[in-house]
């Protein structure tokens, strides 16, 4: 086993971009996905990368500059977080609809007004229908290890389409912590080069972008849909591939301690590391039947394995990071209820809306909340969502 | 798991001593976490700064609510801010100041162990600048050894380069200089 290193998250992502060998970033600063990108800056100038690093004005500037060099055929990757991902929003649209396989690291934050730089779930939910594959990462392994896959999958032909890797804003990305890189030759042996099956080549001229008339337009849009639900088994197949080479497997939903229970909470990022710890105090301290669920694949989403995972289960506690202003339920809660309402035996499903704009979610907090569904499910109340630890 | 807290104010690099603690503890094998207090960063306020150290990995991701150390960069902040909030019974503060154990003990009321040291002398005469970080991880290792002191000599060197030297000679001769009180019965 590699020697554990210590190092900024960020740092740590700047790395597996390195070792992915890629050929073009064009990128924006913005807190608190800077340290990603200025590094990576650093490795281009020293020569320690030799790779386009594409300076621009915004980041509207920047998905714009990743979809030329993408379309090039060059492997691309970018990160922005909050303002910067809601600037790019014109143009993440496209790269999707134009099968690119553009990786990008969302250290996710939260989207003003008040303004705020703290982590929250706000920037990815306002780009949710855009067409990409989102994935979370948990720790800063988890981010280095999902960087390196997410080429490998995003660049698959039964693929082609952009990835965005979650990391949680400062709880994450400025964190250090203990990583275990692999080595350029480990990485090689995994991650093949680019091979673009389509790419903007004069020698061989293709058009990119055409308009969509109303005789088309539809069936683009499903095609571009299929792609991305058959995405799924791709995905699962590389997490396995990484898995049997190096030991760390990943999963699109993450199950912890849920075998006998009968309570399960939801996560989605790297709360769901804090959620275990509460998970261990009432599983062996108080004698509670709960669970954890850590949903690792946001898009597309694992509806299968979701409801194969809550069978049998009675109340599901769904935490959300972010809010559907005046909707039906908290983005991740309300589509686990659309998704289960077909099924049999659905368990109770009660959405929280946590840790808003950097606000802390505690070992408490975790425990107060699977006490409180329990409740809701006792008394079947009928709510559409709740926001846990706000003043009022 | 030990949780560790330090005060300063903006620019006096109590993040960077946080991460030169969690990066010398991964070095011998240990698990860690440093993290800032996640603030906007401003020249002369109080900030704060987080570390854990632990032998098993460490999963909780939230601010540290009930340290077992506290590390006081600067000793004005304690006039402003409540340092030794949280911090466990048998914790441990770590203080910069020129004062003598007791006195503080009378000033500010403190009951917890003490390890204390003139790290402003110190810094002042090794590096010639006010700045206590480096200084302080000497104390904050001489009051408890949560890691060895050699530990954090790889990760100053290469933090600091040209002045690692003086950093680590500040280090150090503040762990020399550190006297430990136990807690007041």
């Amino acid at each position: 086993m590699a020697k554990k290193i210590g190092i900024e998250v960020s740092l740590a992502i700047s790395e597996a971009v390195k070792l992915a060998d890629v050929d073009a970033i064009a990128a924006y600063p913005i807190t608190p996905q800077t340290h990603i990108v200025e590094h990576l800056s650093e490795l281009v100038a020293d020569g320690d990368l030799n790779a386009e690093f594409i300076p621009v004005e915004s980041e509207h500037s920047a998905m714009s500059v990743c979809a030329g060099t993408s379309a090039a055929g060059a492997r691309t990757y970018t990160a922005t977080s909050s303002q910067g991902l809601a600037l790019m929003n014109e143009i993440l649209f496209i790269i999707p609809a134009l099968r690119l396989p553009v990786v990008m690291t969302l250290a996710n934050r939260s989207l003003s007004g008040p303004i705020s730089i703290w982590n929250d779930h706000s920037d990815l939910m306002s780009v949710r229908d855009t067409g990409w594959i989102s994935i979370f990462a948990e720790n800063g392994q988890e981010a280095f290890d999902l960087t390196l896959q997410s080429f490998k999958i995003a660049e698959d032909h039964r693929v082609m389409l952009p990835i965005n890797v979650n990391i949680d804003g400062f709880t994450l990305s400025h964190v250090i912590e203990p990583h275990e890189f692999l080595s350029q030759e480990e990485v090689d042996s995994f991650l093949p080069p680019y091979d673009p099956p389509l790419q903007l080549n004069p020698d061989k001229p293709v058009s990119m972008g055409m308009v969509g008339i109303p005789e088309i337009y539809f069936e683009a849009k499903k095609a571009q849909d299929v792609a991305l639900i058959e995405s799924k088994a791709v995905i699962k197949e590389v997490f396995q591939e990484f898995g049997e080479k190096f030991g760390r497997t990943y999963n699109v939903i993450e199950s912890y301690r849920a075998e006998d229970a009968e309570t399960l909470l939801l996560t989605m990022g790297s709360i769901g590391e804090t959620a275990m710890e509460a998970i261990d105090i009432m599983k062996d301290e108080q004698g509670k039947k709960v669970g954890l669920l850590r949903l690792r694949l946001w898009r597309p989403f694992p509806v299968d394995e979701l409801r194969e995972l809550v069978k049998g289960i009675k109340t599901l506690a769904v935490i959300d990071r972010a809010v559907s202003f005046g909707g039906t339920g908290a983005p991740v809660g309300g589509e686990i209820r659309s998704a289960l309402y077909s099924t049999e035996d659905r368990p109770y499903v009660a959405s929280f809306i946590a840790g808003l704009g950097g606000r802390d979610v505690t070992i408490k907090d975790f425990m107060d909340m699977v006490n409180l569904a329990e409740k809701m499910e006792t008394e079947q109340e009928v709510h559409e969502y709740k926001m846990i630890g706000v003043r009022e | 798991m030990i949780e560790v807290r330090i005060h300063g104010r903006g620019g006096q690099g109590g993040v960077t001593s946080a991460e030169m603690l969690a990066i010398a503890a991964i070095s011998e094998g240990k698990y860690a976490q440093a993290f800032p207090s996640f603030g906007p960063e401003r020249r002369g306020a109080p900030v704060i700064a987080f570390a854990r150290v632990s032998d098993t990995k460490i999963r909780n991701r939230t601010k540290v609510y009930a340290p077992d150390i506290v590390v006081v960069l600067d000793p004005s902040v304690m006039k402003i801010v409540d340092v030794e909030e949280g911090l466990k019974e048998d914790g441990l503060l770590v203080i910069n100041s020129g004062k003598s154990i007791d006195e503080l003990r009378q000033e500010f009321g403190f009951k917890t162990a003490i390890a204390k040291v003139d790290a402003t002398r110190i810094a002042m005469e090794e590096l010639g600048l006010p700045i206590t970080n480096t200084t302080m991880l000497g104390a904050l290792v001489k009051g408890k050894e949560v890691i060895s002191l050699d530990s954090l000599v790889a990760p100053l060197e290469k933090r600091f380069g040209r002045i690692a030297a003086r950093n680590i000679k500040a280090m150090q001769r503040a762990y020399k200089e550190t006297i430990v009180a136990g807690k007041e019965s």
